[in-house]
């Protein structure tokens, strides 16, 4: 169907590596624009790999920062929100207020020690199939080279330690 | 719904006809949809982006055509052709064939699998032949209906009676290959016809090289270059060698403007040339584009900065007046030698890669048309229509609209195309109907412990192929509060909608998670099942294991189904806290309010009232008629101060409108439904509002005007000529004076044509006269190209002159002088004239900012009344209720602006033709407990659905209130929300917490 495909090869690096740390990512997907381009992909038979789990708002610009936080706190490496192009939202402004909270959100991040990158905003249409692929799988393998989420290793950490005092 | 429910037929489903079939739906009529294509959608489907805002073509266009197959009241007749039509409006008999798709619709679920066996490869028209599809195919991905369909001519069992593997591999024993054309007669009251047009055929350029030269592509073949699912998935590359090209030069008016194809002007190329040009260069980086073109006629709304910006910040080089002479391939490079000539010198020029900008012609069948439906054809072969009635064709009760009356864009068409909904709908007013509501008692389920049922689709192999789907319900089974899972082979299908209601009943389930395909597609249809079984259809929850799970990740079945447990797991832990939605019914004023009573406001009082509504008509001054009372020329044969001051007698003897004159508007209150309308003494309650206020000509300041009874603007020349012989023999009419300079940027778009208009008065009165036209470009598209070949032949002069050298006038003694620049002379011109024309711009009035802000509702840039949308909702505002129409809208001629007025009124029609208005179920909704009335939602919502407003319970404090009428459920102020009192209902933030944390949950 597509004369363009691309096959992405995270099970051959697993087997040569045997154990390779799989981040959990969460993506929320605008209804209109990027959670009709995820199905696209699926029309379109695109791979990608098995990492994310997409959230459908009815708009980018419905993603509360609560909602990316929660996330984060509980274990997520990563967190997408991916809406329509500037100028298509379909409720008309939706998506400029969502780039405006994003930087505000990932500055945030930063004073709670994580690395803003692990919060990426995109814009995907409806026709760009494609465009999601690559932006999950590069996402995915950016999360994988970044490693876990620090707050859960730190959590873990925090919790063996109380064990060997004892507290 | 009620078989005396009035009909329309609608034949082409492009734009236009999707428009106009929802807007008649959207009115309660019933409404056939004739393609003779297996699917909707129509040229526009094909578009990447559209100009000027560069929106993605697809992402606009689905919602409707899913819209439209989902409704009630539309029966959509794809690979269908009507073959023959008696009677006369009202009573229309039309008999229409249905095609053999040898596919069962209510089997097939496009899943695929047929496409993917069959060994027949076929170029794809929607791709136009670059790329591949089977002989069994859907024209594309997203495709309205998603049903296969199979090309007879190329199927190997049908044509040869071997393979059958697609019948074979049917998972859902769709395939039929005995299937055969059927017949069938409907009773409609009118006709609309939208068919669209046909791309000209650039192999007749023969000096171009089409077909031969493989760098050289048409426009259309370019869209899909540019599109992300095109051939090379968006990038620009040259078929010849698949590099990315440098210089690419885009040709204008192929098949448009030259007496060997079509004389007449397309009237769209060079805006989608440009945005060709802009989006390659986008795409790759380094592209420089060339624009190889005569005039560049940006005439709509934005159109003119669209044009400025290419050349300005893209850097896309714009050869006017210059047309390319022939092509020459080098048959080693493949690259492209261009012959053209400049101010008399010629140039050869090389490029990678040429884009011919094919023009608009008649659709392919337009003949048969004619004939089956009894209407004139103009002598292009278009649809012969008035300039006093745009929407109708030579034969009473059938309407025209779209490209089939003449080439032009998306938003004209889709205005028409609600206004051709308006004209049909009068001839069936009195047999409006409504879809009849399911009578059926909701099961309360308040305070009950959730009980929910998951059902796991296989979806044939689509998902079982790769996931394992009985490991999946039996993992649902453990979640808690499920008390119900089970495995389906197709969740769809009607058996399987059964099963669902007896599963509901018989375990007195409150929840149901349905584990398929997309909620965008299929949500509607659980839903109306949850219904069906007395359940509230929000207590539903879908899990994407389809398209978003099993189709991407076919390799990894492991990891797959792991995935679909935590999207199951997810969407069972939301549904755990889903609550009933009731949409609120909203009562309705059934009446329209129109604001202005120029030639739109009277055409859209008088539409509305042909259809039984109350319309008050709001005029500012003491006399109706507007502008166009002043305009003496004739259109079509007829004086436009006589068409309006016909539409004046018409207005004062119906007796459904009240015209109120001398009266402005003092104040407007209210929402959809249910405006307050304040004039002088008393308060008109109206369901929906109109805004036609018109503009105005500008009064020049420059060129003496005022000062010397030798410069008039073109409606004082008119004026003059109506009062006998001119005394002039030397006449230099003046171009954009007020239009296209620093102070109004934008072009007014009538000023050529009136101007060329008036000019061919002259000559023809006194071919002595002579007459000069100082211009930038000349813009008289479409069929108006014919007043500029008129002129050239009577001998009228054209000079062009630059963009940013307006021509000077100065005093000789009693004498004018004016020196112009020529630029395709490259000197000055002097001549001395005995009379000044000014071709004055249109200016929006000074008031509409108080109107607008009475409306809430915004003003473009240049101060003209701004649409919600410039592609697809051209008539109305994003604030529900309020359209708009006219010169208001932006600078138009009496044809498009009556088109447009009968547009609003049809958009008006949609809104006041019901008993009451439903809001939409997933609406924000304010908790007065928690709210502080600190007012930070209110500028965030886009709708205006949010006011501050006093707590009752609490006379200190403010809270925020939601309009639920015009709540269009986005949920953009929810998460702005700082004190958590706002709320998305079906998308709350407890429900939403509940799914991150199920996803985060270690699964087992």
């Amino acid at each position: 169907m597509k004369m363009t495909s691309t096959q992405h090869e995270t099970q051959a690096a697993t087997a040569a590596t045997g154990e390779q740390f799989e981040p959990k990512i969460i993506a929320f997907c605008c209804n209109w624009c990027s959670y009709a381009g995820a199905d696209l992909a699926g029309v379109s038979r695109l791979q990608m790999p098995t990492n994310f789990l997409v959230l459908r708002a009815m708009c980018s610009a419905r993603v509360d920062p609560e909602h990316v936080l929660r996330a984060f706190s509980k274990g997520a490496d990563g967190v997408m929100v991916l809406g329509c192009h500037p100028a298509d939202c379909h409720y008309i402004g939706g998506n400029y207020r969502t780039r405006r909270r994003i930087a505000l959100l990932k500055m945030l991040l930063e004073q709670y020690g994580l690395d803003p990158e692990r919060l990426k905003l995109e814009w995907v249409s409806a026709s760009e199939g494609v465009k999601f692929q690559n932006t999950v799988t590069d996402f995915v393998e950016m999360i994988r080279e970044m490693g876990p989420n620090p707050l859960i290793e730190a959590e873990k950490q925090h919790k063996a330690e109380r064990a060997k005092y004892g507290h | 719904m009620s078989n005396d429910m009035g009909a329309v037929m609608v034949v082409g489903g492009g734009i236009s006809g999707v428009q106009t079939a929802l807007d008649l739906a959207e009115s309660g009529f019933k409404v056939y949809v004739v393609e003779n294509k297996p699917s909707i959608g129509g040229v526009m489907s094909q578009l990447d982006k559209t100009f000027p805002t560069n929106d993605c073509s697809m992402c606009i266009l689905s919602p409707k055509l899913v819209e439209l197959a989902r409704h009630p009241l539309i029966d959509l007749m794809t690979l269908s052709e009507v073959t023959e039509v008696s009677g006369e409006a009202p009573n229309f008999k039309v008999k229409v064939r249905h095609n053999p798709r040898y596919v069962d619709m209510d089997k097939c679920v496009g899943c695929g699998i047929c496409a993917d066996k069959c060994p027949v490869k076929v170029p794809n028209e929607y791709d136009e032949g670059l790329m591949e599809r089977k002989a069994i195919y859907v024209p594309f991905a997203q495709a309205v209906p998603l049903k296969y369909t199979i090309d007879e001519a190329r199927c190997l069992k049908l044509t040869k009676d071997r393979c059958g593997l697609c019948e074979k591999n049917c998972p859902a024993g769709a395939i039929n290959y005995d299937d055969k054309p059927v017949e069938e007669t409907v009773d409609v009251g009118a006709i609309i016809l939208a068919p669209g047009f046909d791309a000209f055929d650039a192999r007749l350029k023969r000096e171009y090289g089409y077909g031969d030269y493989q760098n050289v592509l048409t426009s259309v073949e370019f869209e899909r270059f540019l599109s992300a699912t095109g051939p090379y998935g968006g990038h620009i590359l040259r078929p010849s060698d698949q590099e990315a090209p440098k210089k690419v030069a885009f040709l204008q008016c192929v098949g448009s403007r030259d007496s060997n194809t079509n004389e007449y002007c397309s009237s769209v190329c060079c805006m989608y040339g440009i945005k060709q040009a802009i989006i390659a260069g986008e795409h790759t980086a380094g592209l420089e584009p060339s624009i190889f073109f005569m005039d560049i006629r940006a005439v709509g709304k934005e159109f003119e900065d669209y044009r400025a910006r290419a050349e300005n910040e893209y850097g896309i080089r714009m050869l006017r007046g210059t047309r390319v002479a022939s092509i020459d391939e080098d048959p080693d490079t493949k690259n492209l030698y261009l012959r053209y000539a400049v101010d008399g010198e010629v140039f050869e020029e090389e490029f990678d890669m040429v884009i011919l900008s094919v023009g608009l012609e008649p659709p392919k069948g337009a003949n048969e048309l004619s004939q089956v439906f009894n209407v004139d054809l103009n002598r292009f072969g278009f649809a012969g229509t008035d300039v006093y009635s745009p929407l109708s064709s030579s034969k009473p009760g059938v309407f025209v609209t779209g490209a089939f009356a003449s080439p032009k864009d998306i938003p004209t068409s889709v205005a028409e195309a609600s206004g051709a909904a308006a004209k049909a709908g009068a001839f069936i007013a009195e047999k409006r109907g409504a879809v009849e509501e399911l009578d059926i008692e909701e099961i309360d389920v308040e305070g009950q412990e959730p009980r929910i049922g998951v059902f796991v689709c296989d979806c044939g192999i689509n998902i079982r192929g790769t996931v394992d789907c009985p490991a999946v319900t039996d993992y649902s089974k453990n979640l808690s509060n499920v008390v119900h899972a089970e495995e389906m082979k197709y969740a769809c299908s009607a058996d399987a909608q059964q099963r669902i209601r007896e599963v509901i009943n018989d375990e007195n389930l409150n929840r149901v998670v349905v584990a398929s395909c997309t909620p965008r597609t299929h949500e509607a249809l659980f839903q109306s099942t949850l219904k069906e079984a007395g359940l509230n259809p929000y207590l539903f929850e879908m899990a994407n294991i389809r398209d978003q799970c099993s189709w991407i990740h076919q390799n990894e079945p492991e990891r797959a189904t792991k995935k679909s447990m935590d999207l199951v797991r997810m969407a069972v832990a939301k549904s755990r806290l889903l609550e009933p939605l009731t949409e609120s019914k909203l009562p309705v004023t059934r009446s329209g309010v129109v604001i202005g009573g120029g030639i739109s406001g009277m055409t859209a009082a008088l539409d509305m009232a042909a259809q039984g509504f109350e319309v008050d008509l709001l005029e500012k001054t003491g006399e109706l008629g507007g502008n166009a009372i002043k305009i003496f020329h004739e259109e079509d044969g007829r004086k436009v101060r006589d068409f309006a001051n016909e539409l004046v007698s018409r207005v004062s003897n119906t007796s459904n409108i009240t015209v109120h004159l001398n009266t402005p508007v003092e104040d407007i209150s209210g929402f959809v439904g249910n405006f307050k309308v304040k004039i002088r003494d008393e308060e008109i309650e109206t369901g929906s509002i109109i805004v036609a206020v018109g503009a105005k000509e500008y009064v020049p300041k420059e060129y003496f005007y005022g000062d010397d009874k030798r410069v008039v603007t073109q409606l004082e020349l008119e004026n003059k000529m109506q009062q006998g012989p001119l005394d002039a023999k030397t006449i230099a009419m003046i171009q954009c004076v007020g239009s296209r300079n620093t102070e109004a940027p934008y072009c007014s778009r009538v000023c050529c044509s009136n101007a060329i208009k008036n000019a061919i008065s002259i000559k023809k009165e006194n071919p002595q006269a002579q007459v000069f036209v100082f211009h930038k470009d000349i813009r008289t598209y479409g069929f108006r190209e014919d007043l500029y070949k008129e002129a050239g032949r009577l001998g009228v002069d054209f000079v062009r002159i630059p963009e940013d050298q307006p021509p000077e006038l100065s005093k000789e003694g009693e004498s004018l002088k004016m020196t112009a620049r020529d630029t395709i002379l490259g000197e000055d011109l002097v001549i001395r004239p005995d009379m000044v024309v000014l071709s004055t711009g249109i200016r929006p009035n000074e008031d509409n900012e108080e109107l607008a802000k009475m409306l809430k509702v915004p003003l473009s840039k240049d101060k003209f009344f701004l649409e919600a949308h410039m592609k697809l909702r051209p008539v109305e505002f994003a604030t529900n209720g309020v359209y708009l129409a006219g010169l208001a809208h932006w600078p138009k001629f009496v044809d498009e602006s009556i088109a447009q007025a009968s547009g609003a009124a049809s958009r008006a029609i949609t809104v006041i033709s019901k008993p009451e208005l439903k809001s939409e179920g997933i609406i924000a909704a304010v908790n007065e407990d928690l709210c502080d009335g600190c007012g930070i939602c209110e500028p965030v919502c886009e709708y205006k659905a949010i006011t501050i407003t006093e707590n009752p319970k609490n006379p200190e404090k403010k809270k925020a209130m939601v309009n639920e009428g015009l709540c269009k459920g986005c949920g953009g102020c929810v998460a702005a929300c700082p004190s958590a009192a706002m709320e998305q209902r079906g998308f709350k933030n407890e429900q939403i917490i509940a799914a991150i944390d199920a996803a985060l949950e270690e699964s087992e």
